[in-house]
């Protein structure tokens, strides 16, 4: 099979990401949904590792997993203590710098 | 190209557009708990997507870490969280949508056209050298030579994120919690003495004594504040109307 389907298939699950990251009102969701256009970024890190026949692309890939961990971490305690203090997790109530 | 491999042709068509519907499906869904569990699946199928590109450790620490550390940390936040009406999906930006979503069509467009055309100007190699020593060997191998320095620079990434969660999640109260006697206090003299022996509690008697239909003012109109505020933003209250005295079937049918 041609390995460039796995790409094709990345940029669908990249673009879907991106629309949640936009329509999306609840916090979390829209976290889920930059998780989601991660790890479509990292299928093409894995699928041009395949191409080229190296393992570099696999150990970046790697490398964006652990990043993706420490942020879901702080982004979900960023998200605790504004729930904490706002009493809801909707992106359109936390507009404080607004006024 | 490589030589035609039908399993995997096989395997791609099926998983793909199931994870495509997975995905799409997380962000038409109303509750979030729906769709972390579509992200977990989709997480999976592209588990199953890496190991079938010889990525065998990659898939391995895609299912160890992101369906099973990550998605349960979430699930874990949205049970604190617990449910709020920022899960409806009412558009409260007017013409959001719309922008959106052409704007995504135009995004998706041109990056898979781009794919479509772009050439690297050779086969694709596949990775049976690069693993010829087994995938973990190999990637440990360029971890500890190549990438030491990144791999050293995440590990104090990860420390420092451990660390900011733990401050960020430690709470100290700032003012003292209020007492039983101060909230009494408090509800006398906040003007109206309707809710000063308590909000009334609800259900309709002796119709329907459950916890999501509002109880009936003496005028038979329903008490909004009967009912708990989770389940109204859920949106499992039910109408109090079709349990009044008069709309009700009152012919008793008898049950054997």
């Amino acid at each position: 099979m041609n390995p460039y389907n796995y790409l094709y298939l990345a940029a669908l699950l990249f673009t879907i990401g991106a629309v949640g990251v936009v329509v999306r009102r609840n916090a979390i969701v829209v976290f889920m949904c930059v998780e989601l256009m991660l790890n479509a970024a990292n299928l093409t890190l894995v699928t041009f590792s395949r191409i080229n026949g190296t393992l570099d692309g696999q150990v970046v890939a790697f490398f964006t997993m652990v990043v993706a961990a420490c942020e879901v971490v702080v982004g979900l305690a960023i998200i605790v203590t504004i729930y904490r203090s706002r009493r809801s997790a909707s992106v359109d109530d936390a507009s404080l710098l607004r006024r | 190209m490589l030589e035609i491999q039908t399993p995997e042709a096989i395997m791609f068509w099926v998983l793909a557009p199931l994870s495509v519907i997975a995905s799409l499906g997380m962000l038409l869904v109303k509750k979030a708990v729906h769709s972390a569990l579509l992200l977990a699946w989709v997480m999976i199928t592209l588990a199953i997507f890496y190991i079938a590109q010889d990525a065998l450790f990659l898939g391995i620490v895609q299912i160890v870490v992101y369906t099973g550390a990550v998605m349960m940390l979430f699930l874990f936040i949205l049970m604190l969280v617990g449910v709020d009406a920022s899960d409806s999906l009412t558009e409260t930006i007017s013409g959001l949508r719309p922008i959106a979503i052409t704007a995504a069509v135009g995004f998706g467009g041109l990056f898979v056209s781009l794919i479509g055309r772009a050439k690297l100007g050779r086969d694709a190699v596949g990775l049976k050298e690069a693993n010829a020593n087994g995938n973990v060997e190999g990637l440990a191998q360029q971890l500890f030579s190549t990438y030491v320095w990144p791999f050293e620079v995440v590990s104090a990434l990860l420390i420092t994120a451990a660390l900011g969660a733990m401050v960020l999640a430690h709470h100290q109260r700032s003012v003292a919690r209020p007492t039983q006697r101060e909230q009494s206090i408090a509800r006398f003299r906040s003007g109206s003495l309707a809710g000063a022996a308590g909000l009334p509690s609800p259900g309709v008697f002796a119709r329907h004594n459950a916890v999501d239909v509002p109880a009936l003012l003496p005028d038979g109109s329903a008490a909004p504040t009967s009912i708990s505020a989770t389940l109204k933003a859920r949106g499992d209250m039910l109408e109090s109307r079709s349990f009044e005295l008069g709309e009700v079937d009152n012919t008793v049918e008898e049950e054997k």
